[in-house]
């Protein structure tokens, strides 16, 4: 069993995620890249797992699943918020809170 | 009957299902508040039944942990059955008894584990004992009066349910503050007042003004708890408790270092003084206003604005013995400093109110600092008295003020504009307005005679003689203001929407845009109709019932007739020896009497002058004399600039005053104040050169530039972009994993 495999797939994973977060300027992506980067966490938890022959690493998946599910959950109507106050959801036009 | 006790099986182990479950109390309406904001709405009342319902089943067991509280102690003091079991006032009836010595009677406490930290066991319980029950008792009972009387005055109001859920939720974190069995308990249930005191005054948010009275509640208020936070703290830190019974009996036990006792104490004070609505935080009680009225009457009069009262009674021990109250030779201290100069701060505010609540708002403040000032004295019976008997009549006040603006003046609460001559049109308004402003004057033989004037009897009996003066003053000012507004609601011409003025925009069924017309509560009315009847039953019954004990409720401690049951029953929780009240006599009476009937004459006089229909030099005086406009605009501040009264009381009392306070200035103290002021310039000058120019501003220049730099540098960073932040996180990740794996390896 080959874990470097797995781990560089979870590295590949975070970087694009990373990327999406930086780079994209819309909110929509901006989520699917945030539950890249999670689902980057899981697989390295999972690989780790089948490393060492413990559970600990597939409990917490399964704990991150269910989270991001909750915060997607929770984004995404924000993001539905924001769309039908602004008909935009473009975050360049989300800078209120600028210092 | 309605409920039966063994007597001789409770005196001797339990001591009785009531006061054992004491802690159902405030369960129920927190379970009712989760109900109502869940199905509410769906239910065919909108969720008020809900209300009612759960504080109608928390009075029932408050009435029943009274009624096997006072059983407990006449079994603790060693008398035989009483003559009790006659239903459910059992509180009211035992007026006829002799009262006994009281014994030290221990409270009933019951706790659970909430949970555990660091081998710290945080519990929640019951600690019942005296003032525990009269609070449960007092809470509960108007509370569902308010909830009844809001059936009527916001019906059809937008977020109806939302009322009533906050207002139950209100009474839950009040109950559980009450019982609370340790200080952890308390300050959640500190908490959910002041969340509830935000919601409510907010209610009508809508209009700016509101929310920004909410807002300034909630802050002000905040401000003070910093010290509840940091009181417990310093206490959990030299008693290792958070328990109340612990606490108060580690602070009488002697090995309690003197400086935690006191800063402890002043800590505490100050969350007293924001919750209180005391002197310098007492800015937003007024303000609070802007809630719907029985919102006013419920907490920012009888029950939520006591808490503070209500802390400093609890903790007792720790106030009296960390400021040496009552210590021979003792002139005053910071409870009674700040309780004092609140009564007369308070009462001054009172006279340049055209809004009948702001009135009322200020009363209030006044009155608590009587409760805060009989506390600083020793006086701790009558301040505990002074809080159940204020709650009757500052609350049916309220509710009369609500009931007229309900019916009378459509919802406007300005007295100058909108009221006057209602006296006739709203007869049971009216009097249930004059026996509870009775009550508040102390007129004798009303029930706040019997509890402001021990007050004022214990500041002198305990040697506290300026507040002994601050008291009468006070007596006097109450009168004063009370009259004022009394003459201005009910008596004299109707004015404006009392009269049926702006009438010209006619509904006949005005019930149901009451939502409309009470979000433009403050404005005035866009449609009127001439008032000819009182209020419906569902607000005058609440009325009549409060008024009556109003009347009544002083009995229960009527020193001039030798009945102490109060005392007996409630004077135990004291926690530590303060001083025997003084015998009652009437001739030591007679100058607070005097005061009032002084204050009620004066007043009437002057009111009668500016107010009344004959003509009288004292009209118009604001328009001549400009002096006296610049001086009442300090008192007044701008938005009543073109207020008669004022104007008429500064010509009357404060021009005098200033005038000769101006003659002995220019005359006797100015040759004093010459010399020492020549010696004590030089000296300052000396001070701003080398101290205050270079030491001080120095520093405090210093590090107003350092925090301007660092601003200034970070402020790029709040670009407002999500990108950036996320881009930043991500930087700040990577590096922290470089820096772990250099370390690792």
């Amino acid at each position: 069993m080959l874990v470097n495999n797995f781990l560089l797939l979870g590295a590949v994973l975070f970087c694009i995620g990373v990327y999406g977060v930086i780079a994209r300027k819309n909110a929509v992506l901006v989520l699917m890249s945030i539950e890249l980067i999670l689902n980057s966490v899981n697989i390295n938890l999972l690989a780790f797992d089948q490393l060492w022959g413990r559970l600990d690493g597939n409990t917490f998946a399964l704990y991150i699943i269910a989270i991001a599910a909750a915060e997607v959950g929770v984004g995404l109507a924000m993001v539905l918020l924001i769309y039908r106050n602004r008909k935009s959801i473009s975050l360049d036009d989300l800078s209120e809170m600028k210092g | 009957m309605f409920f039966a006790v063994d007597e001789g099986a409770a005196a001797a182990h339990s001591a009785g299902w009531f006061l054992e479950h004491a802690w159902l109390i405030p369960v129920i309406p927190m379970v009712a508040f989760a109900l109502i904001i869940l199905f509410g709405k769906k239910m065919p009342m909108k969720g008020s039944e809900i209300g009612i319902a759960s504080m109608a089943s928390s009075l029932a067991l408050a009435i029943g942990v009274t009624y096997q509280w006072i059983q407990h102690v006449g079994d603790a003091g060693g008398e035989e059955g009483s003559a009790l079991g006659r239903g459910v006032a059992g509180f009211m009836r035992t007026l006829s008894e002799g009262g006994g010595e009281h014994a030290t009677i221990a409270p009933i406490i019951k706790k659970w584990v909430w949970w555990q930290s660091g081998g710290t066991e945080f519990g929640v319980g019951q600690h019942i004992d005296g003032l525990a029950v009269m609070l449960l008792l007092l809470v509960a009972f108007i509370s569902i009066l308010v909830q009844i009387y809001s059936l009527e005055y916001v019906r059809g109001d937008r977020r109806y349910t939302h009322f009533f859920a906050s207002i139950t939720l209100f009474s839950a974190g009040m109950l559980t503050m009450v019982l609370a069995e340790n200080m952890v308990q308390l300050i959640l249930g500190w908490e959910i007042m002041g969340l509830c005191s935000f919601l409510l005054i907010g209610h009508w948010w809508e209009e700016r003004a509101n929310s920004e009275a909410a807002l300034k509640a909630f802050w002000t208020v905040r401000v003070g708890d910093i010290g509840l936070l940091v009181g417990t703290a310093i206490i959990f830190g030299a008693s290792g408790t958070f328990s109340i019974a612990g606490i108060n009996e580690w602070a009488i036990g002697g090995d309690a270092s003197k400086t935690a006792l006191l800063w402890a104490a002043v800590a505490l004070f100050i969350a007293c003084i924001g919750k209180s609505g005391q002197f310098p935080l007492h800015t937003w009680l007024p303000d609070a206003m802007a809630g719907p009225t029985p919102v006013s009457s419920l907490l920012h009069s009888s029950t939520m604005v006591v808490a503070g009262v209500f802390l400093v009674a609890r903790l007792y021990p720790v106030f009296h013995t960390g400021l040496d109250i009552n210590v021979a030779g003792q002139t005053f201290n910071l409870i009674a400093v700040i309780g004092g100069i609140t009564i007369l701060i308070a009462a001054a505010l009172a006279f340049v109110q055209d809004d009948i609540k702001k009135v009322l708002a200020y009363s209030t403040v006044s009155q608590l600092g009587y409760m805060m000032m009989g506390l600083g004295i020793g006086a701790w019976v009558p301040a505990v008295f002074h809080i159940f008997t204020h709650a009757f009549f500052k609350c049916c006040l309220f509710l009369c003020a609500g009931s007229v603006a309900h019916t009378g003046s459509h919802h406007s609460f300005d007295m100058k504009k909108d009221m006057g001559g209602l006296r006739t049109k709203m007869p049971i308004t009216f009097w249930t307005w004059m026996v509870s402003t009775a009550a508040l004057c102390g007129v004798p033989f009303f029930s706040g005679f019997f509890s402001k004037d021990e007050i004022i009897e214990g500041a002198k009996h305990n040697h506290y003689t300026i507040f002994f003066i601050v008291g009468l003053v006070g007596a006097f000012l109450t009168t004063a203001y009370m009259t004022r507004a009394t003459y201005l609601t009910f008596f004299g011409k109707a004015r404006g929407a009392a009269a049926g003025e702006h009438a010209h925009e006619v509904h006949d069924a005005h019930a149901h845009d009451a939502h409309v017309a009470h979000v433009d509560e403050h404005h005035a009315p866009a449609h009127g109709f001439l008032v000819k009847t009182d209020s419906p039953a569902l607000i005058t019954v609440p009325l009549i019932i409060l008024a009556f004990l109003a009347v009544v409720a002083g009995y229960l401690n009527a020193a001039p007739f030798h009945i102490e049951k109060f005392h007996e029953w409630v004077g135990s929780s004291v926690g530590v020896e303060v001083p025997e009240a003084a015998v009652f006599e009437w001739i030591n009476a007679v100058p607070s009497i005097a005061f009032v009937a002084l204050g009620f004459i004066v007043s009437l006089l002057l009111t009668k002058a500016v107010f009344g229909d004959a003509d009288s030099p004292l009209k118009g005086l604001t328009t001549r004399s400009r002096a006296l406009g610049a001086g009442h605009k300090f008192l007044v501040n701008k938005y009543y600039l073109d207020d008669l009264y004022e104007k008429v009381i500064a010509r009357g009392i404060a021009h005098p005053i200033s005038k000769a306070a101006y003659w002995v200035n220019q005359n006797v103290l100015d040759g004093i104040v010459n010399k020492v002021g020549i010696g004590s310039r030089r000296t300052g000058e000396w001070v701003y050169r080398n101290i205050d120019q270079r030491v001080v501003d120095g520093a405090v220049n210093g590090s107003g530039a350092a925090a301007r730099g660092t601003g200034d540098a970070l402020r790029p960073l709040q670009s407002g972009k999500v990108n950036q932040y996320g881009a930043l996180l991500f930087a700040a990740a990577a590096v922290g994993a470089m820096v772990l794996v250099i370390v690792n390896t």
